[in-house]
């Protein structure tokens, strides 16, 4: 052991890049002009090198298979989480078959207590009643909701009622008494009146509309 | 590849198994090769290399990740190696005649006559013999020399690794260096 422990310390310090640069050149300086500390410092050197170049080895293999295996079981909600990135198709359609039921009884619901009434000016609103008036005849087609519908003239076109009734002439009108001619209805007769047929005679009405093109 | 792993951790925090096998596979070597340095038995490596992805999986929450993951499994493996070791024999004969030394007794007989040869080294053999050169330091040494040479961390990484101050770090270093030059001197 020939020279300072002092710089053996300050070739490690090198070796860490932990050496300020006064440090270093002073540990320069000393390096040539000491020859066992250039060979200890040398030896430093090589020997990183060669634990450097010591074997590698590579995991057994089914390594990763056998840790998989061994994982505990995860969560059934993420597993259908994966299923659904897994087949994006079929979430697709299922939300928007969702998002069809949603809308459309949306829309059964948002009027369930009013009365909606086609625009024709003949008609006349009496309460729950719509009344196509005597004598009068209503061109287009008339849609009611939420409301009977007396026809006492003429409707030429067809007539849609939902949630209602087509109401027998002779019968409403026992205080006028009078009724002797029935109101026509040049045209289809459709009545709806439950959730199921609404959703279906939209359904209906979209392929029509699809197809009409 | 970070930003790949990053990825993939983040995904397994949500609950996505497979995105684990991922992580598995592209740290298998490296964490089977530092497990296999620190206990030098196959069987036991593969054992404990396993465990530690496990335990990384199991209690993937606590794992922060503004962190490198790296640091953190070699972390578990380390502390899972170290655990081994205890309970299969103490491992500090080496440890004794350097304490209260500050490791400087070390540095001793630096002369020598003999011609070194070249830095490029190939042969398998010495590989082998360099791993097991390694493989002799007390563990305390090993396992910083190996992750500061073989698995290439920061010495600071690597006192998070261990859970042991910088300073600490340094000092078993150069220690370990000195070591290992006696031992790889006539190489």
């Amino acid at each position: 052991m020939s020279c300072n422990k002092e710089y053996i310390k300050k070739m490690h310090d090198y070796l860490d890049g932990d050496i300020s640069a006064e440090e270093e050149s002073l540990l320069r300086r000393h390096l040539e002009d000491c020859e066992d500390c250039q060979k200890h410092f040398h030896e430093l050197h090589r020997t990183i090198a060669l634990i450097k170049s010591a074997e590698r080895m590579e995991a057994p293999v089914g390594f990763t298979e056998n840790v998989m295996n061994k994982l505990p079981t995860e969560k059934k909600s993420v597993k259908y989480k994966r299923w659904f990135k897994h087949h994006p198709i079929l979430v697709a359609a299922a939300i928007f078959f969702l998002l069809m039921i949603g809308s459309l009884s949306s829309t059964f619901n948002q009027g369930t207590d009013q009365l909606v009434v086609s625009a024709q000016e003949e008609l006349v609103v009496d309460g729950d009643t719509v009344i196509v008036p005597e004598g009068v005849t209503v061109s287009g087609d008339v849609y009611v909701k939420n409301g009977d519908l007396l026809v006492l003239g003429t409707v030429d076109g067809n007539v849609t009622l939902f949630n209602g009734e087509l109401l027998d002439g002779e019968s409403e009108l026992e205080g006028g008494g009078l009724m002797a001619s029935a109101g026509g209805v040049n045209g289809e007769l459709e009545t709806v009146d439950q959730t199921f047929e609404w959703i279906w005679y939209h359904i209906k009405n979209f392929f029509k509309g699809l197809f009409a093109f | 590849m970070d930003q790949f792993i990053k990825k993939k951790i983040i995904e397994v925090k949500k609950g996505d198994q497979s995105a684990f096998s991922d992580v598995v596979s592209f740290y298998q070597d490296k964490i089977y090769q530092h497990c296999y340095r620190m206990l030098g038995n196959k069987h036991e490596a593969e054992d404990i290399a396993q465990e530690a992805f496990i335990r990384a999986y199991v209690n993937i929450d606590s794992f922060d990740e503004s962190r490198k993951f790296s640091t953190w499994l070699y972390r578990i493996a380390t502390n899972l190696t170290i655990d081994r070791m205890r309970k299969r024999k103490p491992d500090f004969h080496l440890d004794a005649e350097v304490k209260g030394t500050e490791g400087l007794d070390m540095y001793s007989q630096l002369a020598s006559t003999e011609r070194l040869p070249g830095e490029e080294v190939e042969s398998r053999e010495l590989q082998r013999y360099i791993h097991h050169e390694i493989s002799q330091l007390p563990s305390k040494y090993r396992s910083i020399i190996m992750l500061r040479y073989l698995e290439e961390f920061s010495l600071k990484e690597i006192s998070e690794i261990l859970d042991v101050p910088l300073g600490t770090v340094k000092t078993r270093i150069h220690r370990g260096r000195e070591a290992l030059r006696k031992r790889l001197r006539h190489v």
